[in-house]
């Protein structure tokens, strides 16, 4: 049986109150209700506040670079595709750096969850806009105010037929830790956008503010696989922020495109050296 | 070389250049010749002017001449461009096709349309028709273009291959009936070599890599770098491999390092302008100590430059590239049979030193077609450097993935492995992977890293010497250039000159004492490159303090021919 004192506890250099503490203490619920040890765990990450959450949990780590958390975490889960693969990475990693990588992955759809820290700043670089900032948000960059259209993820998300949408919020962490083992247990890309306050750098989106807006999506009749519906809901923020699982299409992973893997995980394939010669015969 | 000659196909893409040359090829080699091909082609799929040219030998060659015998004029392009190229040769050009404006003796009209059309009823066979004309100037016999075309045009069905049969015929004919004693060169079949490959670069990397036990490539496609992730491609369902095209080059080297990291043989192909999309991952190899083979297949730059053409002008980017100081190596094959093996070794060194490993290329060696003995894959060892999960189970202490150790190389383990967790950090972090600013720890791990790259060094082989060892002229190469420097020195023997070659393929790191010994010897050393800056030399200089005297270099897109090199060593009285 795996604990969760078997994920440890570790000295964090986040800000006291940070949305982070929420997630981490999420994601380490979800792997020991799905029964994942440590060592069956790979979290690839980039860079930013979010970056750093793969070292405060027992498990494998890819920490890479800033907005490349998703290329690795393809390249892990192909070559051994038994592994439990997540990505952690925030909003200006996830939508802005990497957001071509975003684009590609989804189209790609390994079985990976992608789990964004999304506090609508950059709080690593102490406060600049991100691509998911409110209209009007002033920074000492954006000293006018923020007048770039803000990302809205779960849509894009959406409108690339994505595999799995959701959102959760860091208040709400038995939420949060539900919805993350849905994204785990779906075979294929899943993604959940959590909203997160910048206790040091977001003094419009607090957790009062969150606190107030969101509410867990509960709509009778709301198809799941309706991805008109899934797309018209993902408009809604506001006043009123739902959470929960916005869309699921249930179909092929990657993986499951790749024969090579029905045999087992890709790198304890033998190498087929002598094979060679039968090409090397075609050029004789 | 009782025979050396020069065959060159003009004309616009789309023609089928590629097509005739290679059953051209193929059939030379199934006569016993060797073959030596290049191709110069514009950034275009239709058009523009092109060329395919053969250098036909009965000893090996490696390098293209400068002389034409024979020029197939497929447009008019053709002959205002190469007709000064050719001394006492023969143009085959169909002059009811093509308005011929110069009025030379060599010119020699073959009507290769109205025999087509005359002979299989239709134009598409004048390519054939011209293959039979030259098969006939070179005074050899028809039977290995026929079978070459039947195994080329079996799947297309007997009517197709009998087509083809009757267009070679015809226009072999032809030229028996119409040129001036039925023939041309003196070209004899001496019967098929044994063991003998006809390969080209990039098919020699990609055989390298799949005899390596590759199990994953994740590329974007750039010319010239393409048709290694090509062959691979094709090949991968039989050798277990997994090839994605990525969406950029960033994400095709981060993809691989994912894939590394998880114990999958991996490896990326690109030219300079996605390398230059590469360079941050490729520190994120060296600090996290992923294994990583990178085939960089280079075009004169910088930004687009000159897409399809040749040039070394990425040497300094590749020993430089990326935030920070760590280690890299660097190879560069200059022979088909180096792409194979060199490559293969590069996947030994990147999982024994935890490094990433260069395979430099060029469009000259990617896309030149060599006949070259047959690669032996007994000599293709693997070594992956990783514990065993026996070995796991009976360590004694906590698993360090950067434990210090005297050499610098950490025992490596795998994500998945029962009993470690491996962490692997971009930023400097401690023997568990985990992030650490501590100025102490940096300077050991700094050390660490840096160490590996003195242990590689002393395992670098020495340069290969080409000639006599204690000559008084020493030419310095490096990768592309072995052909026609080694000609140039064959040349240059037989003339009674002291010269050799010291070629270089093992770049970086360059192993100091054995490099100095062997050009401390000659009184002149000459580097030659196809680059501006003479980019090895300052390789040579800056990393094992040796000065070069002399530096030929070429940087307009061209390969090097050994005319050029020998003029160019006239002109600096160097001979």
């Amino acid at each position: 049986m795996v604990s969760i004192e078997d994920y440890g506890e570790f000295e964090t250099a986040w800000c006291p109150g940070c949305g982070n503490f929420g997630i981490l203490k999420a994601i380490k619920q979800a792997l020991v209700n799905l029964g994942r040890s440590p060592h069956e765990v790979i979290i690839a990450s980039g860079i930013g506040q979010a970056g750093k959450l793969p070292h405060y949990l027992n498990c494998n780590v890819f920490n890479g670079l800033h907005g490349r958390s998703l290329p690795p975490a393809t390249g892990a889960k192909v070559a051994n595709h038994e592994m439990t693969v997540l990505a952690v990475t925030g909003d200006g990693d996830c939508y802005g750096e990497g957001g071509n990588h975003f684009l590609h992955t989804v189209r790609r759809n390994p079985d990976i969850t992608i789990i964004v820290h999304d506090n609508q700043i950059y709080g690593l670089t102490k406060g600049q806009a991100s691509p998911t900032s409110e209209i009007g948000m002033k920074t000492k960059i954006q000293t006018h105010g923020v007048f770039n259209m803000p990302l809205n993820p779960l849509s894009l998300a959406i409108s690339l037929d994505c595999s799995f949408v959701s959102r959760g919020y860091a208040g709400n962490i038995s939420h949060l830790s539900k919805l993350i083992e849905k994204a785990i247990e779906h075979k294929g890309l899943s993604l959940v956008d959590v909203l997160q306050p910048c206790v040091s750098f977001n003094k419009l989106n607090t957790f009062k503010w969150y606190s107030e807006r969101v509410y867990e999506m509960n709509e009778p009749g709301y198809e799941l696989n309706d991805r008109v519906r899934a797309f018209e809901k993902s408009l809604e923020w506001g006043d009123k922020i739902p959470l929960g699982v916005f869309y699921v299409n249930e179909k092929p992973s990657f993986e499951d495109h790749l024969d090579v893997l029905a045999s087992g995980p890709l790198y304890k394939n033998a190498p087929k050296t002598e094979l060679v010669n039968e090409l090397i015969d075609g050029f004789l | 070389m009782n025979i050396d000659l020069n065959l060159k196909i003009g004309g616009a893409a789309g023609q089928g250049l590629q097509t005739t040359g290679m059953a051209l090829a193929k059939t030379l080699k199934k006569s016993g010749l060797h073959v030596f091909a290049t191709q110069y082609y514009l950034s275009r799929v239709r058009g523009g002017h092109n060329t395919f040219q053969i250098r036909i030998s009965d000893s090996p060659v490696f390098a293209m001449t400068e002389t034409v015998d024979i020029l197939l004029a497929l447009d008019a392009e053709s002959i205002t461009q190469h007709m000064s190229e050719l001394k006492d040769g023969v143009v085959i050009v169909d002059s009811d096709v093509i308005d011929v404006k110069e009025n030379a003796d060599a010119i020699f009209h073959v009507p290769l349309l109205k025999i087509a059309k005359d002979v299989s009823g239709d134009k598409i066979y004048s390519n054939s028709v011209s293959m039979g004309a030259v098969i006939a100037l070179l005074c050899l016999e028809l039977p290995n273009l026929e079978s070459i075309l039947k195994a080329a045009f079996k799947k297309k069905g007997e009517q197709i291959v009998q087509n083809n049969i009757n267009a070679v015929r015809a226009g072999y004919n032809y030229v028996k009936e119409n040129y001036p004693g039925g023939c041309k060169f003196e070209v004899s079949d001496s019967g098929e070599k044994e063991n003998m490959m006809l390969v080209n670069g990039n098919e020699a990397v990609g055989l390298g890599a799949l005899a390596a036990g590759v199990q994953f490539l994740a590329a974007y496609p750039m010319t010239p770098s393409t048709g290694v992730m090509t062959y691979v491609a094709a090949n991968a369902d039989k050798f277990n491999v997994v090839v994605e095209q990525a969406e950029d080059e960033i994400a095709a080297l981060n993809m691989i390092l994912g894939a590394s990291f998880a114990g999958a043989r991996s490896m990326t192909t690109t030219s300079g302008g996605g390398f230059s999309l590469m360079t941050e991952a490729l520190g994120l190899a060296s600090i996290t100590e992923t294994p990583a083979v990178i085939f960089l297949g280079q075009r004169p730059g910088p930004a687009t430059g000159l897409p399809t053409m040749t040039e070394q002008g990425d040497l300094q980017f590749a020993l430089n590239a990326a935030q920070g100081e760590f280690p890299r190596c660097i190879l560069a094959p200059g022979t088909p049979e180096e792409c194979f093996y060199l490559t293969a070794e590069a996947f030994n060194i990147a999982d024994k030193y935890q490094i990433p490993v260069f395979v430099m290329s060029d469009q000259y060696l990617a896309d030149s077609l060599f006949t070259c003995p047959s690669f032996d894959t007994s000599k293709v060892l693997i070594e992956r450097h990783l514990l065993s999960d026996q070995e796991l189970r009976t360590k004694k202490e906590e698993y360090k993935r950067y434990k210090f150790t005297p050499l610098g190389i950490s025992p490596r383990a795998l994500p998945g492995q029962e009993g470690v967790l491996v962490v692997a950090d971009s930023d400097e972090h401690d023997e568990f992977g985990h992030i650490n600013e501590d100025p102490v720890n940096r300077i050991k791990m700094n050390d660490k890293r840096m160490n590996k790259l003195e242990v590689l060094r002393e395992e670098m082989p020495d340069a290969k010497v080409y000639g006599n060892l204690n000559a008084s002229i020493s030419l310095i190469g490096w990768g592309s250039t072995f052909g026609p420097l080694a000609e140039v020195v064959d040349i240059l023997n037989d003339e009674g000159k002291s010269v050799n070659l010291v070629h270089f393929t093992h770049i970086h790191p360059i192993p100091v004492e054995a490099t100095r010994k062997l050009l401390v010897k000659a009184k002149k050393t000459v580097c030659v490159e196809n680059n501006f800056t003479g980019q090895f030399s300052r390789h040579l200089k800056v990393d094992a303090g040796i000065n070069i005297t002399e530096q030929i270099l070429r940087y307009d897109g061209k390969p090097f021919s050994p005319e050029f090199i020998i003029s160019a060593l006239k002109e600096k009285g160097v001979i």
